[in-house]
C-alpha cells in the first residue's frame, strides 16, 4: 500500500473523530450550562472539518457544501443559546 | 511517497498538534473561561490546516489531469468554509463569554471583579 495523501487524510479524520468523542464527554461532564456551549461549539467545529475531510476522501463536493450550510446554522444555534441564558438570566434579577 | 504527501504530512502535524490540544485543554482547564480561551483559538488555527490538506488534494487532481471541474469546486467550497468559520467562530465564542459573565460565572481564583463597578 503506497502511502500518499489521500492516507494522510485518513489518519487526520481518525484523530478528529477521537477529539470529537473526548469533547462529547465534556458535553455531559460539565458542572455549568456555558461549559455545555463551549464544548457544543467546539464539536460544531470539528464536526465541519470532518465533513470536508470526508467530502475530499470520496470526491464528493456535496458533503462540502453541506458543511458551509453546517456552519452558519452552528453559529445562528450558538448565538441562541447565547442569546437565552442572557435573557433567562434577566428575568431571575427582575 | 510523492511531494504532496510530504507537505500534507506537515499539515497534518501542525493541524493534529492544535486540535488535540484544544481538546485536551477543554478538559484540564478549570472555569469557563479559559476552556473557551482553549478550545476556541486551537480549533480554529486546526482547522485551517485541514482545510489546507483539502485544497491540497484538489490541486493534485487538477495537476494529475482530471478537467472535469469538480476539482476546482472542491477548492473554492472548502475556501468558503474556511472563510465562513474563521468569521463566525471568534464571534460565536465572543457571544458565549459575555452570556458566561452576564449569568454570574466568576473565573477560578477570582480576587477582584472590575466589572462589578461597570454594570
Amino acid at each position: 500500500m503506497s502511502f500518499g495523501i489521500m492516507e494522510v487524510l485518513l489518519i487526520c479524520l481518525a484523530l478528529m473523530s477521537i477529539g470529537l468523542i473526548l469533547t462529547l464527554l465534556r458535553l455531559f461532564l460539565g458542572p455549568t450550562a456555558p461549559d455545555r456551549v463551549v464544548a457544543l461549539d467546539t464539536m460544531n467545529t470539528i464536526v465541519v472539518c470532518l465533513m470536508v475531510g470526508l467530502g475530499a476522501y470520496y470526491l464528493e463536493v456535496v458533503l462540502i457544501d453541506i458543511a458551509i450550510v453546517y456552519a452558519l446554522l452552528s453559529f445562528v444555534s450558538t448565538l441562541f443559546i447565547a442569546r437565552y441564558m442572557e435573557r433567562t438570566k434577566e428575568k431571575e434579577v427582575e | 511517497m510523492d511531494v504532496y504527501a510530504i507537505i500534507a504530512i506537515v499539515f497534518a502535524l501542525v493541524s493534529m498538534f492544535f486540535m488535540l490540544l484544544g481538546v485536551f485543554g477543554l478538559f484540564r482547564f478549570p472555569d469557563v473561561y479559559t476552556r473557551l480561551h482553549a478550545a476556541t483559538k486551537c480549533t480554529t488555527f486546526g482547522s485551517i490546516f485541514v482545510m489546507l490538506i483539502v485544497v491540497l488534494v484538489g490541486i493534485r487532481g487538477l495537476v494529475e489531469g482530471g478537467n472535469d471541474g469538480s476539482y476546482i469546486t472542491m477548492i473554492v467550497h472548502t475556501l468558503l468554509v474556511l472563510v465562513a468559520l474563521l468569521i463566525t467562530n471568534p464571534t460565536g465564542s465572543h457571544a458565549i463569554a459575555r452570556a458566561a459573565r452576564r449569568t454570574g460565572l466568576k473565573p477560578d481564583p477570582a480576587v477582584v471583579d472590575e466589572f462589578e463597578e461597570v454594570d
